[in-house]
């Protein structure tokens, strides 16, 4: 969340902060709770074909409508964004890991392993990430596997420098000094003092990155260049109704991308608040 | 001074043209076979090995990466399996469309997000803040190619205002201004829209900072009209560091025109893009991968300048 330059005062202030937190939380249970808990308790076929019913536009029986082949578009939301938050939960975590190693070992080892991996970092982040992500899904063929590496090969880069300048900080405090001059070695200054504290830091770019994870997802999958068509992501749900819209039914296009756009604020309303607890006085960067 | 920054730009330039011919040396991706197409399922074994010495596919990784890096120095980029024409021509043809559509969606994003970051600047907390700012969050969250279909749905299928998609009409052999202009307005529209919320954010927080600073306390001490203290003080200051971050904004508007382009059939650079992923058309996607990484160093470079430009502080060998 951007920096609110206006903000309430005392209570008002605890009031509105703790407003956006419940609201982002109740929304997050909600969306989580849906995509863990329908798929296996509702026995619903997302595929169930009913050509009599197709193109329904919202109703009782079907809240977002039905598809052109007469599929229920609640259901297949459900299980889009089951798919969409699966995969950016992972790839999330994957550049998460790989961030945090090069950051860690580029600030800690420091010289020119330090210099060497800024430069690729600074290479890599003057491509496009999308176009990086559509490179690389092209020449590895489109799958579920390409596009976690190719989410992965595109957003280690900002958990690197965050997590390097962390490290860097870290590193002048005494209590690494003291661990250094008692004997620790390296790798157990590293693991032992420097590991916990860009935790919290690494933890909160993860969060952030879960939504655009997501993002980068969906639009490959939109691209035709994501996740077949049996492991229809919230992507490629916008891109099968396509067809449907030129004549136009809106309703295959639309749910679809409001699923995308609500957990996204939802992460943001939560990660701006935690940040804004932790640091009240820092300007926040614009993050989403 | 700018000639150095450029020369700096080189070897970023030259890092990632071999990781794209890394990166494909590792993926499964054959050439021969992209080359050959369905005739290389019915080919010789023969014949394969053949082509493959044709292709150059049997040297190594360095020995390709440098062929292609001496002819591309010397013009030829190779030939498009999809487009059936040399990738120069590819470039030639549609560069020109992607900066129009570039161009205008980047100066709705700059003229619009500037006026609303002012008018919420103006009172922040107060109602147009807080409805232009949930609407900026909530357009930020939103998928480029999502809203360019919204938009189609409304002015094309509902309104039947706009034309959803192409350059010309269909049936239409010549290219006339004013179809290039009607078919421009939507795909610039929904770009302009897609980079709006984040100059939106920079503007209102830049000016609602600079209203509480000295000079525009004194502006408004000399007895200034409201309407010149804002445009010509607050503005003016709270603008300085969102200049100098557009050119940083390249990377984004490229991001946003691949799904932008792809869902409007523009004839551009980056719907080329997308055409060559879903081919495996390497030689025309290599090259308009490293396209895009000189648009980005051209435009940090360009956001370097303008720093320099608008701050005498700044000293270019820093």
């Amino acid at each position: 969340m951007a920096e609110t330059i206006w903000r309430p005062q005392g209570r008002a202030r605890r009031s509105t902060r703790a407003l956006r937190v419940r609201t982002s939380a109740a929304v997050l249970a909600v969306v989580v709770s849906a995509v863990l808990i329908v798929p296996p308790l509702a026995q619903l076929d997302q595929q169930a074909v009913d050509l009599a019913a197709k193109l329904q536009p919202p109703s009782w029986a079907h809240p977002f409508g039905t598809d052109d082949v007469g599929r229920d578009l609640l259901l297949r939301c459900v299980y889009g964004l089951r798919v969409s938050l699966l995969v950016g939960l992972v790839a999330a975590l994957a550049a998460t890991v790989i961030g945090t190693a090069v950051g860690a070992a580029a600030g800690a080892l420091g010289g020119r392993t330090d210099r060497l991996a800024m430069r690729a970092v600074d290479t890599l982040s003057s491509v496009p990430h999308l176009l990086l992500g559509v490179f690389v899904v092209a020449v590895f063929r489109p799958g579920v596997w390409p596009v976690v590496a190719s989410v992965a090969a595109t957003h280690w880069l900002s958990t690197a420098r965050i997590v390097r300048a962390e490290v860097l900080s870290l590193r002048g405090r005494p209590y690494i000094d003291a661990a250094v001059s008692g004997g620790a070695s390296r790798w157990r200054v590293a693991v032992r003092h420097l590991v916990p504290g860009i935790l919290p830091q690494a933890g909160l770019a993860a969060v952030l990155m879960i939504p655009h994870a997501m993002w980068h997802e969906s639009a490959l999958s939109f691209l035709g260049l994501g996740l077949p068509a049996h492991q229809a992501s919230l992507g490629g749900l916008v891109q099968g109704g396509r067809g449907s819209l030129l004549a136009g039914h809106w309703w295959p296009t639309l749910f679809p991308g409001r699923l995308l756009i609500v957990p996204t604020l939802a992460v943001a309303g939560l990660a701006g608040a935690w940040r804004e607890r932790r640091n009240p006085r820092r300007r926040s960067e614009l993050t989403l | 001074m700018a000639g150095r920054r450029t020369l700096s730009a080189a070897p970023v330039l030259l890092a990632v043209t071999f990781g794209v011919f890394a990166l494909a040396a590792l993926s499964p991706f054959d050439p021969v076979k992209a080359y050959a197409g369905t005739a290389g399922l019915t080919a010789s074994q023969a014949e394969l090995d053949q082509l493959r010495i044709n292709l150059g596919a049997d040297q190594p990784l360095v020995a390709r990466w440098w062929d292609w890096l001496t002819s591309a120095l010397t013009g030829d980029l190779g030939t498009s399996a999809v487009m059936r024409q040399p990738v120069t021509d590819v470039i030639a043809e549609r560069l020109g469309w992607s900066t129009l559509l570039a161009a205008c969606a980047f100066t709705i994003a700059v003229l619009a997000g500037t006026a609303l970051g002012v008018l919420a600047a103006r009172r922040p907390g107060g109602p147009p803040d807080r409805a232009v700012s949930a609407l900026a969050y909530t357009l930020e969250a939103a998928p480029a190619f999502w809203l360019a279909l919204l938009a189609i749905w409304f002015f094309s299928v509902r309104l039947g205002a706009l034309p959803s998609g192409g350059l010309t009409d269909a049936g239409s052999d010549t290219v006339t201004a004013a179809q290039v202009a009607s078919h421009l307005v939507l795909p610039a529209l929904v770009l302009g829209v897609s980079q709006l919320p984040w100059f939106y954010l920079y503007v209102r927080q830049g000016v609602a900072d600079a209203l509480g600073e000295d000079p525009v306390r004194g502006a408004r001490a000399r007895g200034l009209a409201e309407r010149r203290v804002l445009l010509g003080h607050a503005l003016r200051s709270g603008m300085l560091p969102m200049l100098t971050l557009i050119g940083s904004r390249v990377p984004e508007l490229i991001t946003g025109a691949l799904l932008v382009e792809t869902v409007f059939s523009w004839p551009g650079i980056a719907a080329a893009t997308v055409q060559a992923a879903t081919a495996v058309d390497f030689p025309l996607l290599a090259a308009l991968t490293v396209l895009a990484t000189a648009a980005v160093l051209a435009g940090n470079l360009l956001s370097d300048l303008l720093y320099g430009l608008a701050d005498p502080r700044v000293g270019f060998d820093g």
